[in-house]
């Protein structure tokens, strides 16, 4: 076995099992989050009072147009110096939390806006109340077609999870740049690093086609049909 | 049954309703008729509150509601109202990702909580009704329009509502597939169901309907027996209407 390849499968494990304790909780908890932090955002956009409506622009401004990793640092570094300390892990959750809250805010807004009107008004007539109508009609078409853009945003978010390393939490690139100050073999590490990244976004990216074939069951009404 | 009293609807500067004054029995079948614009759409959606009228108010079996400019009557009340009444749309606006027995049982499920096998015995009976109990497990987008239609008018009733309000029912069919959807609610007619329709479509109109009310300009211009207003409308706007619309339904070979 050639040296390097002795090298990848010796780090591996720690690769692995950083990615296992760091890597998929931080992002399974801050989209899923995010998700419930966008779906209210996209619901004011449409439906809340205008203060609200204002407050939500703005913080979708905000966010939207800031790196990402200045907002994690933010978190991290700058909130301790007004008496608010958090655990790397903690930070870097709230940030992508945020981050991801604000991006599908506006993929949730488009494609709850997308289900047409007469769908609410047949709920109604039915005699739904508005929440009734959102939770039986509106959500569920939206969902299929918001599994694509969702997708990517989830698939982004893996791989930006990355950026929590410039904050200390211990995920699968901070394991690898700890593995390379003590080996110097930086292009092994960062490649058996970035192949781990690509395949878990290839499991998700599969698992997105499942979802489409699943939510495209009921047949082509997105489709133009006579 | 349904009573309309001084019901006026406006968007923005424009008055849509201007004071309606309407009552119809129970068990009979209205036809709304008059040039578009002219205000059938916006009172039937005001009978269910889709639209919420301005001003005036509406009776419709026990539940009664009266409208103020810029204030929104309460939900409940509203709520109400809709449980009276059941709607048929243009474009059928069925659920697309639901079967058709699902359609039937959503109200039924998911607004009056019925048990599961009870809903489902309730939609297979008026499936059977509107002779799609064959189609029950079919995606809408698999149906014709007509079939559509039909599965909608089962949505519509699964609740029992005192009123059935229909907003051009055939107006998106051809004339062939509009033939078994009039069929339905001719035989519905028959049975006693309360019905108020927008619609263009004189067969549907002199067919089923025995009162026809003609709306111009938000206003109730005449009204009476459909025979009589088909056969000798009292003014002249009306029977240039009446005649546009004979003879579009020649052309349409319906």
């Amino acid at each position: 076995m050639p040296d390097w390849l002795q090298l990848m499968w010796n780090s591996l494990g720690s690769l692995l099992w950083a990615a296992l304790i760091y890597t998929v909780p931080l992002t399974l908890l801050s989209f899923v989050l995010g998700l419930i932090v966008g779906l209210a955002c996209a619901v004011i956009r449409l439906f809340g009072p205008k203060p609200l409506v204002l407050l939500v622009r703005f913080y979708v401004w905000v966010i939207r147009g800031t790196p990402l990793l200045v907002q994690l640092f933010v978190i991290f570094y700058g909130l301790p110096s007004i008496g608010v300390t958090l655990d790397a892990f903690t930070a870097g959750l709230i940030g992508f939390t945020v981050n991801v809250g604000a991006y599908t805010s506006e993929i949730l807004r488009a494609v709850l806006s997308a289900v047409p009107k007469g769908q609410w008004e047949a709920s109604y007539s039915i005699g739904m109340t508005w929440s009734q109508a959102m939770r039986r009609t509106i959500i569920p078409q939206a969902a299929r077609i918001a599994v694509p853009p969702l997708s990517n945003s989830f698939i982004s978010l893996v791989k930006d999870t990355s950026l929590a390393a410039a904050i200390t939490v211990p995920e699968l690139f901070q394991a690898a740049q700890r593995i390379v100050a003590a080996t110097y073999e930086p292009l092994v590490l960062y490649i058996e690093a970035a192949l781990i990244y690509l395949v878990i976004s290839s499991v998700l990216s599969s698992l997105q086609q499942r979802l489409e074939v699943r939510f495209g069951q009921y047949g082509g009404f997105l489709e133009a049909r006579a | 049954m349904i009573e309309l009293t001084g019901l006026e609807k406006r968007f923005g500067d424009h008055l849509v309703l201007k004071g309606i004054n309407l009552s119809m029995r129970e068990g009979s079948v209205t036809a709304l008729i008059g040039p578009s614009g002219g205000g059938k759409s916006t009172l039937l959606r005001c009978i269910n509150l889709l639209e919420i009228p301005t001003a005036g108010s509406l009776q419709v079996g026990g539940e009664k509601i009266s409208f103020q400019p810029g204030t929104r009557p309460p939900r409940a009340d509203v709520q109400k109202i809709r449980r009276q009444t059941g709607m048929v749309f243009q474009n059928f606006q069925l659920f697309p990702h639901r079967t058709a027995i699902e359609n039937v049982m959503e109200g039924l499920l998911t607004v009056l909580k019925w048990p599961r096998e009870r809903a489902r015995q309730r939609a297979m009976e008026l499936l059977t009704k509107v002779g799609m109990a064959e189609k029950a497990d079919a995606w809408p987008s698999t149906l014709s329009g007509g079939q559509q239609q039909r599965v909608a008018i089962a949505r519509a009733l699964a609740p029992s509502p005192r009123v059935l309000l229909c907003d051009e029912p055939t107006s998106a069919l051809d004339p062939e597939l509009s033939g078994e959807v009039v069929e339905v609610l001719g035989q519905l007619a028959r049975e006693g169901t309360t019905m108020v329709m927008a619609t263009h479509d004189l067969r549907l109109a002199a067919r089923v309907a025995e009162e026809v009310i003609v709306l111009d300009d938000g206003q109730v211009v005449e009204k009476g027996a459909s025979k009589t207003i088909f056969s000798e409308p009292q003014r002249e706007r009306t029977k240039r209407f009446i005649a546009t619309l004979t003879s579009e339904s020649a052309s349409f070979g319906g």
